[in-house]
């Protein structure tokens, strides 16, 4: 079966992102696919690569690359939110004259249509926010 | 995939405190152009959404309300507005948006799009659903 | 047909789960997670109102959040079961759709 994710909320204050995480390795390691996890309102923030958490806590950033390298899994972070919160690609970067972009290696920049598409095209939809 | 699914998007957030309300309308905006069958629920705080006479002058922040009423024109027609929300907030219908779409089905009259169900009747929508969005 | 319900919140902290107990059909099941699983346990002012429902709604509560906040399966409501994540996915699977109450 294919499981769609939404993750509507940021790491850390909200333990959504987690629970987005063990779902989604539950599926995988069940025989079960999850082809896109899309990331929306302080979701987005997930994506960041500049996050430094203490060394004896989870990296909630490195959890979701690996487990996207290792299972294939499209990590999408709405453009619209991102843009709001200060998440940017090297492309959006240079379009938008900013100095930096900060996207973690896994996770991709694109738009709400891909939330929509991952309705249509997975068995089941599943969220986790606050 | 030519299959059409049946899209909910649950609101049970009021407006401007938190982005919830905003963000919704911007996946509906965009969701319209996949042709599904689309419908908004409205329950909770969720109601407050649709409240008439919003006025953001004074916090700075931009008044989404008047795009509900565009809604029509994106072919999102069935907003579906629970009375028992409305009841616990001391609201009515008539403290609600104007919200309407013009039904090519029927000579383009103009009909209500909001569509005041009881609580009973927003749990069988719920449960006919393929894909709850939930915000 | 019948729908997997997820309740994060604590019902002290706000009406979700009182607002999921007033949409569930009978044959769903509604999963506790995250800070919604103290809804599952004894002795509250809602534990009531969530016995009640036992028998038409299957009652899940999340095992790895119940551990982490310290709640043992025997303060849970008769009639609530925990379950992994294995099962969470099974229950996903099992049900037609999920909607999540946050």
């Amino acid at each position: 079966m294919k499981f769609g994710i939404v993750v509507s909320e940021g790491p850390y204050t909200h333990q959504a992102s987690d629970t987005a995480y063990n779902f989604a390795k539950a599926a995988l390691e069940g025989g079960h696919e999850v082809p896109r996890v899309f990331f929306y309102h302080d979701g987005v923030n997930v994506g960041t690569r500049l996050s430094i958490p203490p060394q004896d806590e989870r990296n909630i950033q490195q959890n979701w690359t690996a487990l996207a390298a290792e299972h294939n899994v499209d990590l999408v972070i709405c453009i619209a939110a991102a843009q709001r919160r200060g998440l940017l690609d090297e492309n959006e970067a240079s379009r938008q004259g900013k100095d930096a972009n900060n996207i973690a290696e896994g996770f991709r920049i694109s738009g709400l249509g891909q939330l929509i598409e991952m309705g249509i095209q997975t068995d089941r939809l599943m969220t986790f926010g606050d | 995939m030519s299959e059409v699914k049946k899209f909910l998007y649950v609101n049970r957030k009021a407006p401007y405190g938190t982005i919830y309300a905003l963000e919704a309308l911007e996946v509906v905006l965009i969701g319209a152009a996949f042709d599904q069958d689309v419908s908004l629920a409205f329950l909770d705080d969720g109601v407050f959404q649709l409240a008439k006479g919003q006025n953001t002058k004074g916090v700075g922040i931009k008044n989404f309300s008047p795009t509900f009423r565009a809604l029509g024109d994106y072919e999102v027609t069935k907003l579906y507005v629970e009375k028992e929300s409305l009841d616990e907030r001391g609201l009515t219908l008539d403290d609600l948006l104007a919200v309407t779409y013009e039904d090519e089905d029927d000579d383009y009259e103009e009909k209500p799009s909001i569509r005041l169900v009881s609580r009973a009747e927003m749990a069988d929508l719920m449960s006919t659903q393929d894909v709850i969005l939930s915000f | 047909m019948s729908t997997l319900h997820t309740v994060n919140k604590s019902p002290f902290a706000t009406q979700t789960l009182q607002s999921c107990l007033n949409h569930v059909k009978d044959g769903d099941t509604i999963l506790m997670i995250e800070d919604g699983v103290y809804g599952g346990t004894v002795g509250t002012t809602i534990a009531v109102a969530v016995a009640a429902i036992t028998g038409k709604v299957a009652i899940r509560v999340l095992e790895g959040d119940m551990a982490a906040r310290g709640i043992n399966a025997d303060r849970l409501i008769n009639g609530v079961t925990p379950v992994d994540y294995a099962g969470f996915v099974k229950l996903a699977a099992e049900t037609d759709r999920t909607q999540a109450w946050l």
